[in-house]
């Protein structure tokens, strides 16, 4: 398409335009699905982006810290805890090794068992909070000089639960992404339904225009024009009536977990944006197919 | 101008068009006619591209017309202004905007045909109906718009489908006139019509050839007319 063409596209032509006559109920029903689409594609496009964060972070996360378990009788817990301590501080890949504080121990089995855990009158591991450098400490050295030095620890590098963790953030992510195709594939079948209802209603106007001597393009553009612009119109209110639904959304907390953190971040908020161009898109290319199809089966 | 060689058209089974040979030289002027069913309308779709040919050869300004593109076969039609048994408006627009249609579809600036367009109203009579909507037309006046916009792009021939099938004999003559006017600006007309007494009325006027479709063939009608 030429800048000139895109042009007399986007500003239109008054003349061309009333050629063909305004269709009431196509044109609010073409209206109505890509406002209602735009709007889905908002929540998907944000649940996309939602979980690929927490893929993202779990993953970094996860993969950079360990926990070190010190199972020993209460008399002998500290002496361990020093040891293994002592054994983290000399490892390569080790950046950091603590020890839990007994209240953030308290508040890691808080969800269970609620805040007034007496943690000293229970068998409760001293939790040993160890982060990788880069590269990262030799796991399987490492645990071989524990179990040697400080019987009582059990070294754990959540890979048992963190890769279904990141995998189930994944798959949601993929999920938001197969949403979105779908949400497109829906909006060019619904637009080519109303184009080739459309079509057919005007088949008279058609064939005047084509005996006057009007070209196939010029014909297909006052439809492909008309359409485009619905759906770019609907698209754009679906899509500012989702991103307000997004922005009501509860702010991201701890306590949420994963539904608060649904919404956009950032330069994120500009991705919705691109919805009704992409609606419009859609449009133009279902539009400018259909009329194609239909001219062509005309003599 | 526009020649058939040897065309032949079939609809449904059925040949209705054999072996038709006829060539319509530019600023001749010809009538179509033959009984209902004859085949007029067809020879005359095929004259404009609007039917192809089941056998045989349409050429069109040198071109054969079954080697054309949509593009090329829509500059035909510019070339060539038909007015229609039943007229076919755009019901929505006003009388002017079908008249001025064949402009607005070629991309003309209306603008600057503004002044054109309103002495083509006035020459067909239709200026002070000019805002009226098809459907409030009479038959007269939708034949006159008919007539108008077949020629608003100045073609070199304009094909007339029964112009005067639903009109009144004054009117009659007088689209015939126009028609007469057309000729003698140089364009090639063709009439189809099965009105003997305007044929008669036209030839009195204008060197006019009769052809006639009977039994599938066209045959160049006789003294009888």
């Amino acid at each position: 398409m030429s800048r000139r063409t895109i042009r007399a596209f986007v500003l239109g032509d008054a003349q061309a335009d009333r050629m063909v006559p305004p269709t009431g109920i196509t044109a609010r029903l073409t209206l109505f699905a890509a406002a209602a689409m735009a709007f889905l594609a908002v929540f998907a496009l944000a649940l996309s982006l939602a979980s690929g964060r927490l893929a993202d972070r779990w993953s970094e996360e996860l993969a950079r810290a360990a926990t070190l378990r010190i199972n020993a009788p209460p008399d002998q817990r500290a002496a361990q805890t020093e040891a293994a301590l002592a054994v983290l501080n000399q490892t390569e890949g080790v950046a950091s090794a603590r020890a839990l504080r007994e209240q953030e121990q308290a508040a890691l089995l808080a969800p269970w068992f609620g805040t007034e855990l007496p943690l000293d009158t229970l068998p409760v591991p001293q939790l040993i909070e160890v982060i990788a450098d880069d590269p990262p400490y030799d796991l399987a050295g490492l645990r071989l000089r524990l179990s040697a030095e400080v019987p009582g620890a059990v070294l754990d590098d959540h890979a048992r639960w963190r890769r279904p963790l990141v995998d189930a953030a994944r798959s949601l992510r993929r999920l938001g992404w197969i949403s979105m195709l779908l949400i497109g594939g829906a909006t060019a079948a619904m637009i080519t339904l109303a184009a080739n209802a459309a079509l057919a209603a005007n088949a008279q106007v058609i064939e005047v225009l084509r005996l006057v001597g009007a070209r196939d393009r010029y014909i297909a553009q006052a439809f492909v024009r008309r359409f485009t612009l619905r759906a770019l119109i609907g698209a754009g209110v679906g899509m500012a009536l989702g991103m307000i639904g997004v922005a009501l959304l509860p702010a991201a907390s701890d306590e949420g977990g994963f539904l608060t953190g649904l919404g956009f971040r950032g330069a994120g908020w500009l991705l919705p944006l691109l919805i009704p161009l992409a609606a419009a898109g859609v449009a133009f290319l279902a539009t400018l197919t259909a009329a194609r199809r239909r001219l062509g089966d005309l003599s | 101008m526009i020649e058939l060689e040897n065309v032949g058209y079939s609809y449904g089974g059925g040949e209705l068009l054999s072996d038709v040979s006829v060539c319509l030289s530019p600023g001749s002027f010809h009538f179509l006619t033959g009984p209902s069913g004859a085949g007029k309308t067809t020879l005359m779709k095929l004259c404009y591209g609007a039917l192809r040919p089941t056998s045989g050869q349409v050429r069109a300004f040198d071109a054969d017309m079954a080697g054309l593109d949509r593009d090329a076969m829509a500059l035909l039609r510019r070339r060539i202004g038909v007015v229609h048994q039943d007229c076919r408006f755009l019901d929505h627009l006003s009388l002017t905007d079908n008249v001025a249609l064949p402009l607005i579809v070629s991309g003309h600036d209306m603008a600057q045909e503004r002044e054109n367009l309103d002495e083509l109203m006035n020459w067909v009579g239709l200026s002070q109906r000019a805002g009226a909507l098809p459907p409030e037309l009479s038959g007269g006046e939708r034949q006159r718009a008919a007539l108008a916009r077949a020629v608003i792009l100045s073609p070199d021939m304009v094909l007339a489908d029964e112009p005067t099938g639903n009109v009144d004999w004054e009117m009659s003559q007088r689209l015939l006139q126009l028609l007469i006017e057309l000729n003698r600006m140089g364009k090639t007309v063709l009439i189809a019509s099965h009105d003997l007494a305007l044929i008669r009325a036209a030839k009195s006027q204008v060197q006019a050839r009769v052809l006639r479709i009977a039994n599938r063939q066209l045959q160049l009608a006789g003294a009888d007319l």
